[in-house]
């Protein structure tokens, strides 16, 4: 099975550290999460009582969609000492765990490192890595096969004429072709400012290079409370002189493996349509 | 007298200059081009033309004549060529009110904003009159810019660290530094009341300042009234820069390299420098915008950079000859 | 009456610059306002224009701004020039409130020659020997063209030619009706120039007021300044002459209110 074999590689591939390699012959009792997205996979599948923690980022409506559920969970923010405090048998961190994540390994905690995902088989396979690490397989197929069901009644565009769009946030940033984002707007049927401009990962476009390029979407996120200067060139009255269409995904669909990652390729799916010239096709 | 000669003459600099200012920018369309999408061109040019760059020129033209006339005004009133709205702190206290403000929730393209920096720039220099004294020491006026500076950067920094949004601390550079790019015609809108106030204030002081060449007290002697004359220089230096910062952020060096270039050519006379330094000040400040977009037209190099590299040295040299003509 | 002061009175920090001082001046008149270091000459001089806080009234105090820079003209003794402003247009600052734009330019030439210094015109007063800086600043208070001048030490600085030709100047000027009031430190010149001097002592009171002959009397010398003095017959008149004050002579005594 191809979910196996990835979550082979996965334990195997960039874990060195991890003390007790996952027979998981116990599951873990106490896992503490460190990182947003790890939170939110764990919070949907862990059973009752085996998540003691989850990151403060979770129960922040800027950057969690699953802001409810975490009211439920004692928030950390990720510093090794609080962790450690916790006992736990098992540490779900993301790919940028940094210092403390190395200090954790040092004081012997199994540390399971998620990288962020960066495409829609990333975001699968950080859904099997969790549950595989958590001992809870069958709930993350079932996760994952809901996730093909909803994908595949989307009726996705497989070729054809794909409309450019690129995400348009503070201060130019727009998500590149290696990006879950953009991976999201690629199988909408769009095709990538970013990926014309050659630029691989995300980075900074300017509002002239926008502008020039005229997509047929823009698509920006939600700005923070408390205004920033940043944030004023999302709302530059230039892009609403322009043709296309400037939708608003808010950034916690789309930034991590959760259910309402196929909200957001729905909603882009539609826009998808609707550029390309046939608006209202639903799902069949 | 040399005078129509050389405002004309820096007139015909600022209109060659803005329109370099046009036709420079990533989009990379020709010149011919540009032009014929500036008037009416339909598409995503002509909305790059008016939308982006025209504002964006405009935008530096006020800027600069706030800037240059502010400085020229505060040298002829503290009678000293180190005052600059930058080097004292005006533009930083200016830039703690308008950081203040939208932090609070004041939208930014209101006059809530320009007013709000034209109060910081009021306590910046209220506090520099305070600590400096009027026709102060260099020192003093220097040493008491740089504790406002000092002052009003460090709270700067710690309104937009408590902000909620995260975005927030980025802007620090922004403010400290300044920048025209990616304004609109919104701001221009914004900060044209309080600016357009502040010039006239400032171009109306221009006879007292000269008859304060020769010391308060030959001044007032001659009909000057000096709390008068304070409070329109007061005024109207914070409404410009507090206005100006509002919108782009603090620009150092304006106020400090263009009068000092230019009092040669005007006969080192107050009222003659004003009108002067304003058009100098926007021929340098579109100069520099210009700069930051040939040197990094992908990123928004701030303005404050391309500055300090003009105007430190012109610092330097103007320290140095303080220090030897005591 | 040129200037009318009754009862002028100046406190700073609570002490008593000047004391109570009335003094009229008519017009036509050049007066000499003497008195040692910290007399309050200054002081005075600046509380009758209305520069300075006083109590007593001064008729020119009284004037509004602009109305009394058309009266009176004022050199401070400070030679203050901020920025390298060439000679002519310095001169012209002091047409400044002057209606009559016609006048401004014979006044400014009129006062640069009178000053000497119309070669100098195009010079930034920056780059000025001192004494020549101190002419282009009277050259100013003369294009003012004021029928008062109040001027605080006028010919310090300068070189004897350049003094007397001031004074002589002033001393014209008071023969064409205008009024000049001049603090003066060398008594010799204010003596042979003036015609009526004003001596104050310490505490800012007014010693002695009239003719040379009448204030600069040995007593007062010695009384005031500490020093002896007395006029010389020479080719040219009795010249006032400064001495060493007499061996046995205490030190300057409190000035003698009794005293006129």
């Amino acid at each position: 099975m191809v979910r196996a074999a990835v979550i082979a590689a996965a334990l195997a591939l960039p874990l060195p550290a991890m003390a007790a390699p996952a027979t998981t012959a116990t599951p873990p009792r106490r896992v503490v999460s460190v990182n947003l997205c790890t939170d939110q996979i764990a919070m949907a599948l862990a059973a009752p009582g085996q998540l003691v923690s989850v990151s403060h980022l979770a129960r922040e409506p800027q950057s969690s969609a699953m802001v409810a559920e975490a009211q439920h969970f004692p928030i950390n923010h990720g510093r090794a000492e609080e962790v450690y405090l916790l006992a736990p048998d098992l540490v779900l961190a993301g790919g940028y765990g940094g210092a403390s994540v190395a200090l954790l390994h040092r004081l012997g905690v199994r540390v399971i490192e998620v990288p962020p995902p960066n495409s829609l088989q990333d975001a699968r396979d950080a859904i099997a890595q969790v549950g595989a690490a958590l001992g809870r397989e069958p709930e993350a197929a079932a996760m994952l096969a809901d996730f093909d069901a909803r994908m595949a009644a989307l009726a996705l565009p497989t070729g054809g004429d794909r409309p450019l769009a690129a995400t348009w946030g503070a201060n130019g940033y727009s998500s590149g072709g290696a990006t879950l984002a953009g991976d999201v707007l690629r199988a909408a049927g769009f095709s990538l400012l970013a990926d014309r401009l050659g630029m691989q990962g995300s980075g900074y476009i300017t509002l002239e290079s926008l502008v020039m390029a005229d997509p047929a979407l823009i698509v920006t996120g939600t700005p923070y409370p408390g205004a920033s200067r940043a944030e004023e060139i999302v709302t530059h009255p230039a892009l609403s002189s322009l043709s296309g269409r400037i939708v608003h995904v808010p950034d916690p669909l789309w930034t991590c493996p959760t259910p309402q990652l196929l909200d957001a390729l729905a909603l882009l799916a539609t826009e998808a349509r609707i550029a390309a010239g046939h608006p209202a096709g639903d799902t069949p | 007298m040399s005078r129509a000669p050389l405002l004309l003459s820096l007139a015909a600099l600022v209109a060659v200059l803005a329109l370099a200012s046009l036709l420079i920018g990533p989009a990379g369309a020709g010149p011919v081009a540009s032009l014929k999408a500036l008037w009416g061109g339909e598409g995503p040019l002509g909305i790059v033309l008016r939308e982006i760059r025209a504002p964006r020129a405009v935008l530096a033209v006020m800027l600069g004549v706030s800037l240059g006339l502010s400085g020229a005004a505060l040298q002829g009133y503290l009678r000293n060529p180190l005052a600059e709205p930058g080097l004292i702190g005006i533009s930083a206290a200016a830039a703690l009110g308008a950081v203040i403000a939208i932090q609070a929730g004041v939208s930014t393209l209101g006059l809530g904003v320009p007013a709000a920096g034209l109060a910081g720039a009021l306590g910046g220099v209220g506090l520099i009159l305070l600590l400096a004294g009027r026709g102060g020491s260099g020192l003093g006026l220097i040493l008491g810019g740089i504790a406002v500076s000092a002052l009003a950067g460090a709270l700067t920094a710690l309104v937009l660290n408590l902000s909620p949004n995260p975005f927030a601390a980025y802007d620090i550079m922004f403010w400290t530094m300044g920048s025209l790019a990616d304004r609109s015609w919104a701001h221009v809108l914004t900060a044209l009341p309080l600016m357009g106030l502040g010039w006239a204030v400032l171009l109306r002081a221009g006879r007292d300042l000269d008859a304060l060449s020769l010391g308060e007290e030959a001044a007032a002697s001659m009909g000057v009234d000096l709390g008068a004359l304070r409070l329109k220089i007061v005024l109207g230096a914070a409404a410009a820069v507090g206005a100006a910062t509002a919108v782009a952020g603090a620009v150092g060096f304006v106020g400090l390299v263009v009068p000092h270039l230019l009092r040669g050519a005007v006969g080192a006379m107050p009222s003659r420098l004003l009108p002067a330094a304003a058009l100098g000040g926007a021929a340098l400040v579109l100069t520099a915008d210009i700069a930051v977009r040939l040197v990094m037209p992908e990123r928004d190099l701030k303005l404050g950079v391309m500055m300090a590299l003009v105007g430190a040295p012109v610092f330097l040299h103007l320290i140095w000859r303080t220090q030897v003509g005591k | 009456m040129s200037l009318s002061l009754r009862d002028l009175t100046v406190r700073r920090d609570g002490r008593v610059v000047v004391d109570r001082v009335s003094l009229n001046v008519s017009q036509g008149s050049f007066v000499g306002l003497i008195g040692p270091n910290g007399a309050g000459k200054t002081t005075l001089m600046r509380a009758a224009l209305g520069l300075i806080a006083a109590e007593g009234f001064s008729d020119l105090a009284a004037l509004p701004p602009s109305r009394r820079a058309r009266r009176a003209a004022w050199l401070p003794q400070a030679r203050e020039i901020a920025w390298p402003i060439p000679v002519e247009p310095l001169v012209r600052l002091g047409r400044r409130t002057d209606p009559d734009r016609r006048a401004d330019t014979p006044a400014v030439a009129e006062a640069m020659a009178a000053m000497e210094v119309t070669h100098l015109r195009d010079r930034p007063a920056t780059e000025l020997s001192g004494g020549e800086l101190a002419r282009v600043l009277i050259a100013r208070l003369l294009a003012q063209r004021t029928p008062l001048i109040l001027a605080d030490e006028p010919v310090a600085g300068l070189d004897p030619a350049h003094q007397f030709a001031v004074m002589a100047l002033f001393q014209r000027l008071a023969g064409q009706g205008r009024t000049v009031i001049a603090s003066i430190h060398d008594l010799t010149l204010a003596a042979r120039f003036c015609e009526r001097l004003v001596l104050m002592g310490a505490g800012g009171r007014i010693v002695a007021d009239g003719p040379p002959a009448q204030v600069l009397t040995p007593e007062r010398l010695q009384q005031v300044f500490g020093v002896g003095g007395s006029f010389l017959p020479t080719p040219s008149g009795p010249v006032f002459v400064t001495l060493p004050p007499p061996p046995s002579s205490p030190a300057p005594a409190p000035p003698d209110p009794a005293d006129p």
